[in-house]
Order: C-alpha cells, then structure tokens, then sequence
C-alpha cells in the first residue's frame, strides 16, 4: 500500500483545475476509488488536482431539473430533501454506498467517473434519465447518463475533461426505486435494479428500469420496460418484464466464481420485482 | 479489596490504550537511522526462477541494499518444529528466500532495503525477475494423485506425512458390521486468519556486543528467539525477542516467517536497524492460512440410534512449505478429537499432509479441532436423518455421563471432566427447541425455510502436558512459567513468558493473583513479551494461557501467601498455625485486632530486619507449572435460521451458546471471547472462503471479496454457562478461546441444511453463500 511519487495540488476553481491537470494527472474528490487504487499501483497519477473544494462543484439545485453538484458528496445526496422528493432512487442508491465514512468523503462525480460496474449510483442514473454535464479545455458539453457508461471501467469522460454536474428531470410524479442484493465481503452490488414508473390510474403509463452489478456497465433494459408499460403491473407483466430483462441485460452480463453469471441473471429478474414492489409501495 | 475479584467483570485493563491509540505496536517503534525493506515476490505460483536483474532497482534513489536468495547462504532455512512421530514426515527445505524454484504466489525471490519504504516499494517493483512457469496444483485432493505437479523433489507424491496411528482392521470391522453407514465428502476451505495488526518486524544488532535485538508480532516470542537463534547462529543468550503490542494473531503469529528471519540478517549484514511491515495484500498472500482439508468421511451407527463409529480420510493442504506446527494441526489436534462429547468406542483417521502451490496453512483459531468437530456433528445430523430420528434425540442418546475427574476414550485422550447433558438441557430450554420444532412447521406451510443446529462439543486446550508434547513430536515444552514480584511498596508485577495479544489476560490473570493474595488488582501489573524481561514460556495459543500460565501464577501467589503467613506471624509473635488469613490480611486466631497486612509483610520481608530464622529476604516467587493433562470445556450451541429460497440468502436469526470453561474469572472476558470465536466461526459456515483459480491465484487477495464477517449478519447472542471445574487445575478452570469457533461452524451449517431439507438439498460446500444456496436449490428440484 505505497503509492509511487506524485504532486498534489489544490484547485479553488474549475478553469484553474483544467489548467493544471497536465497528461498524467488525476482529479482527486473524495478519492475513494483512485487512492486505493494508487497504493496498489493500479494507478500511477503524476499529479492529483484536488477539485474538492471548488464551490462550482458543490451544492444540490431543485428548479425544475434536479442539479447536483459532481463534487457532492454520496451522504448530502442521500440526506437531500430535494433528491429525495425529485428522484428517490438516487437517494437510496446513494445511500448504499459504502459506509458512512466512505459516503462523507465520496462524490457522484467521482464515482461515475471511476465507473465500477458494482456501484450504486450508475444505475439510478440511467434509469432516472440524468444527464452528464462535462468540462473540458475546449469548452463544454453534456451526454446522457446510458451514454455516458460505455464499458467496464470505461466512460465516454475523455482525458482532462470534468464532470462540473449531473442533472435530472423532475421524477415527482413518477414512482422509482432502487434496490440491490449487495456482495457479503464488499457490500458492492451482486445486483442492483433501478426503476423508474409513471402510473395513470392502475396502469403502467411509463417506466425505465436499469440494472447494474450484474453487468460490466449500468445498463439501460427497454424489454423490461416495454413489457411494464400498459400493465397493470400484476404478477404476470412481472414475469415477462423478469423475462424480457434477462435479455435486455444478456450482452452486458458479466460474474466471477463466487457469484456467477447465471445467478446474477436471476436474481436481477428477483430484484426487478422487488424494485417494483418499492417504488409502489 | 474482596477475594470476590475472582469471577467479577471487570473492565479490562488493556483496553484504555487500545482504544485511545496509545498501545505501541512494532511498527510504531522508530528506530534510529532505520532502513526499510520490501520484498521482492513471486507473482507466479510455481516457476523456475531464470535469473534476477537488479541493476535498475540498485541504481533507484534511496536503496542501500538488495539480496537475493544466492546472497543469504549463511541465513539457514525456516525449520518445521512439530515432528509427527511415525508419519513418514518429510520436512523440505524452507529458505528465507528462494533462490531456484517458487512454490506460491507471494514466495519472496529477493529484499530491497532502503531509505523510506516508498523507496524500498519503488525499487522492488523495479527488480527484474524471469521465471519459466511450472504447472501448478491448489487441491490438496488432487496433488496426491499420480501424475500431479511435484513440488519439492524430496517430498514423494507431495505427501509430507501420513498419520493413521489407529487400528484399521478393528474400525473396518465395526462399519462392516454397522446396521447404517453415513457417508460424505467433507469441505474445509482455506480461511484468512485477518489479524487486525498485519505482521511486522523490525531488528537492531550491535556488532560490539554480538547482541541482536528482533521487534516482531509473535505469539510466543520465546519460540521466535529459538527459532532466530537457529537461523542467524547467534547464541540465543545473544538474541532478545520483544512483542511489543500485539494486534491479534488467532494463530497466525505462532510461525516464524522468512521476513523475521531477513530483517534480522539483514541487520547483522547491514550493521544497521532494519524495518519491515506488511501490507493487508502481503499478509493475504503470505501469512499463514487456515483449515484446507478435503475430508472423506463415515459414520457408524445402529437401528437405534448408537454411534459405533467415525472414520475419515483427511487430505490437508499445507501450502508450499511446512509452516512452523502445520504437520501437528490435522493430525494431533484433529484426528483425536473424533469422540467429541459421545460415547463412541471406535474411531479412526488417516491424516495426509500435502504439499501445494498454495501459502502454507497451519493454526488458525481452533486449529485441527474445528475441522474435526464439524465432520462429527455433520455426521451426526446425517445419521438421525438417515434413521429418521430427532437429531437431538440421537445426540442425547449418545452424551458421556457426567463424570468429575477423568474419563477415558476411545481417540486415547483421558477427558478431565464433563456434564454434558445439563449444557445441552439448558441450551435446549433457552432456544425453546419443542415450540421451534412447531414454529418450523407452521412456518413451512408458509413458503418459508427455519432450520435449527444443534451442536454437543467438546474440545482439548490448555495445552499441555510436556511429556505428552514430546511424544507427539512438538519440538518444545507445553509448561508454562511465571514470576510474581512484588516491590518494597507492595506493588506487584507479574512476570509471565506467554504472551497475551489482545485476549485480556493482563486483566483475568491480575484477578488470579488479587484474590490468592490480596492484593487490589490495580496494584498489580502483568508483564509479557520480552525475552530478555520475562522468565522461560512456549506462547500464547491453543486456549492455555489462563490453563497453563494461570496455574504458575496461582502457584506462585501460594507461595507467597504462605511466606508472607510465618513472616507475619514472626512479626506478631505468634504461632504460624495460629495465623489467620482473609482479604489480604493476616491476623492471629482470637485476637483480630492484630493484624499485618500484605503490603506490610512485603515491606518487611524487603526490609530483612526481622526475619524468622532460615528465611530469605526478598518478595517474590516464580513457579514452573506443567500441567497434568489438557483441559476439557464443553457445551452446546444452537443456531436458527432462514433461508430465502429465492435468493439463496440466509438470515441468522437467534443463537444461543451454553459454555462450560469451568469457573470463569472474568465473565465479561469469556463472553468477548465466545462472542468473537463465534462470529469467526459462523463466518466459516456463511462467507469466508479462500478462492485460488487454477493458476494459484489468489481471488480473495482483498477484503472486497474475502468476506470478513461483519455487525449486522448477527442477532444479539444468546449465551449461558454451566460450571465444572476441571480437577487438575488449581483454581479449576478450562480455556475458552476457542470454543466458539469450534463449535458455531456446524451448529449454523447444520441449521441451513436443515431448513434446505424440504427442498431436497443434502449437501453444500461451505462457504453457504447465496449463489452456492441458491443453485443448490435448482440442481435439487430444477428451480420449480
């Protein structure tokens, strides 16, 4: 756990922390992705820029759009009356990152930059609909959040670009959720499953449903919304969204030895009716 | 002061520094112009080592020195110091570091020493090393088999030993006869011991006086001084071991390890102070693991319900090298405890230690006993299903009746002294095991999945008697020593050899000596982990500290009580028989009034200026105690659980343990210590669980997939105690260390199967995780 040599520089501003950032150099927020990641040589930065303090980043908005700031942290996420009211499911998945600790240090902007395929956040994102508002030296530019995740690990954040914030439509009318069957050791998730419903009376007039932790990426699963839309979200709509779902998540599957691809297919179907079951009740 | 202090818990003394971070561990010892150093390891687990280019690392800032295994010729290899007596053992060369072949991913190929250990880290990754891959094995099953990898040219077929010393054709005679015979294929996985505190190390040698100085986080520095000695060739009269702060062990800081023995080479070759620490990645790799059996097992019983007998075939992993006492944890500590708390005449095992290109395993809480009480009680539960019997009810049928001083068995151990069936009884009534029964199903007409354990154990700690460590190959005594001295102001400290690392013992073995002698338990300070400070001891481990080191201590105490009882009645003209004592206090009979107190006979006996005739000044005795026989805890614990069938999740939702350590010093402490033992046991059952591929690789090289055992997986815990004092011990008491986890692995695996046995599941390789539960239930009844 000894990283190798690096420089370390705060920025008091977003223009000043393009400036510096350099070839090789990282952002640093809350850093809990990129120091680990360092002390084991994973990641040999030459530079951190430390963007945590810049008040640009900072904050949470609700006119309308919800705005958070990419430096928010996972705990003012989870504790926000507005994220709350506007997009439950950001809340909750917020709220299950990590313990308490890692929370109060840990950022949105930092974690979907990192995009550990297990984490939380992603997953309310592309179900919820937000937008990735981006920085870079040659100006600005915004990409939607099932855009914005593009593999394992990988995002279409290019080099030397910043997430300044990440926005979402006003989701007050709808029904979402986002629950996970989270690992025993890691308490990452085997599988997470956001969902996101509008209901006109007893039907189903809209619904997004994303999955995670099961999949290299956040994944975006219209088969299962499809299958949703229309019903009355009775036991059989359920079976055949759990049934479309499994081929919405199909290219993107991914498990390991402990908890294999076959389980974490089933169990996104489990946890899909059980995201439902959240956000109606 | 009230002699009251024996069975009072008190808060324990450890803990204002542990927890305000003021304790001193190793690597919080700064040493003076100190270089650090980093080992170079193998990131292959079996390879031919082509050659070794440094020249870049050598050229990095900071690096003073790097070695390889070509350099350390004058280091001698780490020895194996439990010798299995008629085993066929086979000890291979174990060097500090390898030079030709790598036998594991972690095996160290060379040192940097350095300036910062960020020097040291930057110029071991730059070491240039080309290995030739070699094929590898992990299984300890499959590297018996003909035709598996070989790894050490003087280990035959990768067995290192082979112990069956049972009668075979008696055994086989007795399941031939048997009305059912059970059967299974047992999985004990490699666990991480996960010591809070990863090892450490950190020597100084000082040419002038030959004098060599080793800081390291042992268990039993005494036996690293042994050890060190041996290696280096210092005289040990030369060498001093201190274990400052110790943050735990569970066994994996008995070993002494190639690090120790680099640093402290290093140190005689560098004629400077040498540190070392590893990372949590290192100590993953490359301190000690646990368990690794494959076992085949049977059981033997009647159409009545009487167990006839156990046998099982054990494969035990011992990973690359044989680690310090690997060869007496699957063997002594294992094969002999196959009687359990039953009454089963007929027992055999054929133990069969294997080389693997894996780290090497030796004890890990509870170590060879766990293993051996799970095979037991899995079994037992398989026998009542097998005889469509209630599983307490068999067990029951078979408990040894009470008995107060030694019973003989069949394994050839003599128990000290048992009531099993009342620690069972009262088990029983406190988990409400009839209405559970009820609960179980009702609740089963409900789609839901309860299941219950229940495990009868016993277990043999404290150990031991010295003779019998000899006849069973460990190569050391199992007694124990202790000094208590007290000062002019009557002040004690006690100064034992063993070395306590977080179990409290500075607190329950103060209790021991406040109430023999009187002495308020503030006023006394326990002294450990020195070599140099404390007198002769073999360790702390194998629950015998309180067994073993207590009794020195009581004795000691005993015989201070008793100078203290004619030095006071010389003082006050009295008769010695006519000397009254209580509370630290010494009067004459009749005239209470009179009195010394303990604190005035100490001052006195320093004094010296009025001492009976033939008495020596002075206050203080020391007292080698080796014990008669092992001791004996026992108990029952149950578990009751939920499975959700459609995840494979399961809910631990009550345990309750009775335990039987006979009287307990410290209530408080024994139950922190069934608390933990029970938390690493279940997570035995429910989620640790080393994973290697195929490779040798190690997946669970983090805790973000080794699964520690975390607060919310567990209920409040429901314990209870019953009381037999064992009747060897001088104050009676039994160790506790290690009971719970030797007996919560199959009380909860059992209740899993248990309420998995609707849906048709027998078998489960432990860890239980959801993914195995859940496709155990799939593979049983296709997933409808």
């Amino acid at each position: 756990m000894w990283p190798q040599q690096f420089d370390y520089q705060r920025a008091d501003s977003v223009e000043s922390a393009l400036a510096a950032i350099g070839d090789n150099g990282k952002f640093l927020a809350g850093g809990h992705s990129l120091l680990p990641a360092m002390k084991l040589r994973l990641s040999t930065p030459d530079q951190l820029v430390d963007i945590s303090r810049i008040d640009a980043l900072r904050g949470i908005s609700s006119n309308g759009n919800l705005s958070i700031g990419g430096a928010a942290t996972h705990a003012e996420i989870a504790a926000s009356a507005a994220v709350g009211a506007a997009c439950p499911a950001l809340a909750q998945a917020c709220g299950m990152v990590g313990d308490q600790a890692v929370r109060n240090f840990g950022t949105l902007g930092g974690n979907i930059a990192h995009a550990d395929p297990a984490s939380d956040p992603p997953t309310a994102l592309v179900a919820c609909g937000a937008t990735i508002h981006i920085q870079g030296a040659d100006g600005s530019r915004s990409v939607g959040a099932q855009d914005f995740f593009v593999d394992l690990f990988e995002t279409d954040l290019q080099d030397g670009e910043l997430i300044t914030s990440i926005s979402l439509p006003d989701c007050s009318d709808c029904q979402c959720a986002y629950v996970k069957l989270p690992h025993p050791a890691s308490r990452y998730a085997i599988v997470g499953v956001a969902v996101c419903l509008k209901m006109n009376g007893g039907t189903c007039a809209q619904a997004d449903v994303a999955v995670g932790g099961a999949t290299v990426k956040a994944v975006k699963c219209a088969g299962a919304a499809a299958a949703l839309v229309g019903s009355s979200l009775d036991d059989a709509a359920l079976a055949a969204a759990a049934a479309a779902l499994s081929d919405d998540i199909g290219d993107w599957l991914t498990g390991d030895v402990a908890y294999p691809e076959a389980y974490r297919s089933a169990m996104a179907g489990v946890f899909l009716k059980r995201a439902i079951s959240a956000a109606s009740s | 002061m009230s002699t009251r202090i024996f069975g009072s818990g008190i808060k324990r003394r450890e803990d204002p520094r542990l927890i305000t971070g003021e304790a001193r561990y190793t690597d919080d010892i700064k040493l003076q112009g100190a270089l650090h150093m980093a080992v170079v390891r193998s990131p292959y687990a079996h390879a031919r080592i082509v050659s070794i280019d440094a020249s870049a690392a050598a050229d990095l800032p900071g690096v003073r020195a790097i070695f390889t295994g070509s350099d350390i010729g004058d280091l001698a290899g780490l020895p194996t110091a439990w010798l299995i007596p008629e085993s066929d053992l086979k000890t291979p060369e174990h060097p500090a570091l390898a030079s030709d072949v790598v036998r594991y991913v972690g095996d160290g190929v060379a040192i940097v020493l350095a300036d910062s250990r960020y020097q040291a880290q930057d110029a071991a990754d730059a070491v240039l090393v080309d290995y030739e891959e070699l094929p590898v094995v992990v299984d300890p099953h499959e590297a018996a088999q003909a035709g598996a990898p070989q790894l050490h040219a003087d280990v035959e077929g990768n067995i290192a030993f082979r112990w069956a010393p049972f009668d075979k054709d008696a055994s086989d005679a007795v399941f031939a006869a048997a009305d059912v015979v059970v059967s299974e294929r047992i999985l004990q996985q490699r666990l991480l011991p996960t010591a809070m505190e990863p090892r450490a190390a950190s020597a100084q040698y000082n040419a002038a006086t030959g004098e060599l100085t080793l800081w390291c986080t042992s268990q039993n520095p005494h036996i690293h001084r042994f050890i060190v000695s041996a290696v280096t060739g210092l005289p040990e009269n030369k060498v001093r071991v201190i274990a400052p702060e110790v943050g735990g062990g569970f066994g994996s800081k008995i070993p002494c390890y190639p690090d120790e023995a680099l640093v402290s080479w290093a140190a005689m070759k560098l004629g400077v102070p040498i540190r070392w620490a590893e990372t949590r990645s290192e100590n993953y790799l490359t301190t000690i693991h646990g368990r690794d059996h494959v076992q085949f097992v049977d059981m033997a019983a009647s159409n009545d319900g009487k167990i006839l007998g156990v046998r099982a075939t054990v494969y035990a992993g011992m990973g690359a090298y044989l680690s310090t006492a690997a060869p007496g944890i699957p063997t002594i500590l294992h094969g002999l405890l196959y009687v359990g708390p039953y009454t089963i005449d007929n027992v055999y095992c054929e133990s069969i230690g294997v080389m693997t290109n894996a780290t090497p395993t030796d004890a890990y809480r509870g170590a060879g006993r766990p293993e051996a009480t799970f095979l037991l009680e899995r079994m037992m539960d398989k026998v009542a299903d097998a005889l469509d019997m209630d599983p307490v009810a068999l067990r029951r049928q078979n408990l040894i009746p009470p008995f107060a001083d030694g019973y003989d068995v069949a394994a050839g151990l003599t128990y000290d002294s048992g009531d099993y069936e009342a620690a069972f009884d009262k088990a029983l009534a406190m988990a409400g095991y009839d209405d559970f029964r009820a609960q179980q199903t009702q609740a089963l007409q409900e789609g839901r999945y309860l299941g219950i354990g229940v495990t009868a154990y016993t277990e043999m700690c404290g150990l031991g008697p010295s003779q019998v460590a000899g006849a069973v190959g460990f190569q050391g005594g199992l007694w124990e020593s202790a000094t208590v001295r007290v000062t002019p102001t009557g002040k004690v400290q006690a100064l034992i050899g063993a070395s306590p690392h977080g179990q409290g013992s500075e607190t329950t073995l103060a209790q021991i000596i406040s109430s023999e002698l009187g002495f308020p338990v503030d006023d006394i300070e326990v002294i450990h982990g020195d070599t140099t400070e404390t007198p002769m001891g073999w360790g702390t481990y194998g629950s015998r500290t309180t067994p073993v080191t207590g009794a020195a201590l009581a004795q000691a105490s005993r015989k201070l009580k008793e100078k203290a009882r004619v030095l006071a009645a010389h003082l006050m003209e009295a008769n010695p028989d006519d000397i009254e004592y209580a509370d630290g206090s010494f009067s004459v009979k009749g005239s209470p009034d009179q009195a010394q107190s303990i604190q005035d006979v100490a001052l006195m006996a320093h004094l010296a200026w009025n001492m009976p005739e033939g008495m020596d000044p002075g206050f203080e005795e020391s007292q080698f105690y080796d014990p008669p026989n092992f001791v004996y805890p026992f108990g029952t614990h149950i578990a009751i659980v939920e499975v959700d069938p459609v995840t494979g999740s399961i809910d631990l939702q009550r345990y309750i343990a009775v335990d039987d350590c006979g009287p307990q010093i410290n209530p408080e402490i024994v139950a922190g210590q069934i608390h933990g033992g029970v938390v690493q046991g279940v997570a035995q059952a429910l989620c640790e669980g080393v994973i290697y591929d195929d490779n040798g690789q190690l997946l669970t090289g983090t805790m973000l997939d080794y699964c520690m055992p975390k607060a919310d997986m567990f209920p409040n815990f429901e314990l209870g105690e019953t009381v037999t004092p064992s009747p060897h011990h001088p104050v009676g008491v039994k160790g506790v260390g290690e009971t719970g986890t030797i007996a919560s692995t199959p009380t909860v695996y059992n209740a899993v199967l248990d309420a998995l046995s609707p849906l048709g599941v027998a078998q489960i390789d432990m860890p239980l995780t959801a993914a195995k539960v859940w496709q155990a239930i799939q593979n049983a009844n296709g997933g409808n």
